[in-house]
């Protein structure tokens, strides 16, 4: 047990100080880093309460697909020069009051989640085959997401597919004068198409263009 | 005290895997150099020890005592870091690997799923070192690792899903024993040959080296490297390639079984067919390097996301729905 809580305590301290350090650190890549870190500790957790399965999705979607591009996103943005600007102007006291209206919504979502757990502790207890030990976390999580609740989990599934289309017809800008490359066309392209032998006539030559 | 031995005995046996690995993959070096010069008609390495066998190690005593340059100008933790983290990554994953139905380090549940996590964190490596290089050519082989590294891990997920369909577990050793009548390559070619290309994608071999390509970039994120550090990510790369074939060998070759179940052969040990299989598959990936030329960039991007992801997507849907009606999906 001893072992457990050193643990446990080793990975929330890391996950705690890391997560403080991604809003406290002063360079960007930095505090994208320590975020990964944040995420890497708390699928350790999972793992420690025997939640293999989430750990691992945690560490595959989150620190191996999500944090890879908001890394690649912040590398790409000068983004020292804009908050530079941001905090000298007087455009940063806009976005304090957007920032604590959201800060108190979640922190009273999180007040009213743990008060209902802690005292109306029924609502929360959906299902008790959860708590069957003989089967493995992954076949428990598909019996109930694909049977009880596969409305809910197909209509989440539809809202992301929904957004991921929106945000690319958001970004998405035809440009033109591009040259596509068409693999059929290179390959079904004959030598009659391609080549023509042509008479040079002197002080004329050929007209080479269309 | 009794703790103390149980972590003395599984930190022998920890050395016991991590040691024969490091020095196989300092072998697939002079391998990989040997099969691209015979490809090539060259004699590759050959003066150091019998066939140049220590090439690879007389390659590590000059890394050795190289000097190590830090860029005045760089992100000195992350750069230092970064070979740190490319080599632990690749080691670390070997953890899972099954050797014999008894023979495994960590015979966890979700097997396939921490495989699929380490090798999709190892883009890290890439990225902190061209980041922290601060300079242009690193950072344009970075970019470029991490782009191509997430698309080819979509499809290398999809075909994982496959496999899966068909085994109805995520533990590798499960994986390797539902494969007794049939190696899953037979019924899978398809995605072997889709696994296998986005194999070489997922470690920046070529014809997929973007992130390193010398005409274009120097040496991509590992320009501004030298000494140690360099050979830091030289051989984390390898133990990923190995890693990668490891992988391949347990999804679709049936990883430490036999070929045919037949007296002779059950004999030898499932450790010596499973590194027959890596070697093989790793032949197949130096040969691969000697005969096809390097990508464009759109083309690789387009291969991905365009070629290997709706086909493997499809081939899911197949599997599925084969399993499903002819009722041999795998329930317990």
């Amino acid at each position: 047990m001893i072992v457990h809580a050193i643990f446990f305590y080793t990975f929330s301290i890391i996950a705690v100080v890391s997560a403080i350090m991604v809003t406290a650190s002063k360079n960007t890549v930095h505090s994208v880093f320590f975020l990964i870190l944040d995420f890497i500790s708390i699928s350790c957790l999972f793992i420690m309460i025997g939640a293999e399965f989430l750990g691992m999705i945690m560490l595959i979607v989150y620190v191996g697909a999500v944090a890879v591009l908001f890394l690649f996103v912040v590398m790409m943005l000068n983004v020292a020069q804009q908050k530079n600007q941001w905090f000298a102007g007087e455009q940063s006291s806009r976005h304090i009051p957007v920032g604590l209206i959201i800060s108190t919504l979640i922190f009273f979502e999180i007040i009213i989640v743990i008060g209902g757990w802690k005292y109306k502790p029924e609502i929360f207890d959906i299902n008790n085959s959860l708590a069957n030990t003989n089967v493995s976390n992954t076949h428990s999580l598909g019996q109930i997401l694909y049977t009880d609740f596969i409305h809910v989990f197909q209509i989440s599934g539809m809202i992301l597919l929904v957004a991921m289309v929106g945000a690319i017809v958001l970004t998405f800008r035809q440009r033109s004068g591009l040259k596509r490359q068409s693999y059929i066309k290179q390959i079904s392209r004959e030598r009659a198409e391609g080549v023509e032998v042509l008479e040079v006539h002197s002080n004329k030559g050929v007209k080479i263009d269309d | 005290m009794e703790y103390l031995n149980i972590v003395f005995q599984e930190v022998y046996k920890i050395l016991f895997l991590l040691v024969p690995v490091l020095v196989s993959v300092a072998m697939i070096v002079w391998l990989d150099r040997r099969v691209w010069a015979f490809v090539q008609k060259r004699q590759g390495p050959n003066v150091v020890g019998p066939f140049g066998l220590l090439q690879s190690l007389a390659d590590a005593l000059k890394y050795i005592f190289k000097e190590i340059i830090i860029p005045s100008s760089s992100n000195k933790v992350i750069f230092i870091l970064a070979p740190i983290v490319t080599m632990t990554l690749a080691l670390i994953a070997w953890a899972v690997i099954p050797f014999s139905s008894t023979q495994v380090l960590a015979d966890i549940n979700v097997g396939i799923l921490y495989l699929f996590a380490v090798s999709s964190l190892g883009v890290y490596g890439i990225i902190m070192g061209g980041w922290a290089s601060n300079s242009k050519y690193p950072f344009l082989g970075a970019i470029r690792s991490a782009a191509q590294m997430v698309s080819y891990e979509v499809s290398i997920g999809v075909i994982i899903i496959n496999v899966l369909l068909c085994v109805g577990s995520l533990n590798l050793n499960d994986i390797v024993i539902a494969q007794q009548n049939m190696w899953f390559v037979i019924p899978l070619f398809p995605m072997f040959v889709i696994f296998f290309i986005s194999a070489l994608a997922e470690t920046n071999r070529p014809p997929f080296d973007l992130p390193e390509a010398e005409a274009e970039l120097v040496a991509g994120y590992q320009t501004e490297y030298s000494g140690m550090m360099y050979a830091m990510f030289w051989l984390g790369e390898y133990a990923n390639i190995l890693l990668m074939c490891a992988m391949g060998a347990i999804l679709f070759l049936g990883g430490w079984m036999s070929p045919i179940d037949v007296y002779p052969f059950t004999l030898v040990p499932g450790a010596i067919w499973l590194i027959l299989k890596i070697l093989l598959l790793f032949i197949l990936f130096a040969l691969v390097k000697a005969i096809v030329p390097r990508y464009r960039y759109d083309q690789l991007m387009r291969l991905g996301w365009k070629v290997f992801l709706p086909l493997s997507l499809t081939w899911v849907v197949l599997t599925a729905s084969y399993l499903f009606y002819f009722n041999l999906l795998p329930v317990n």
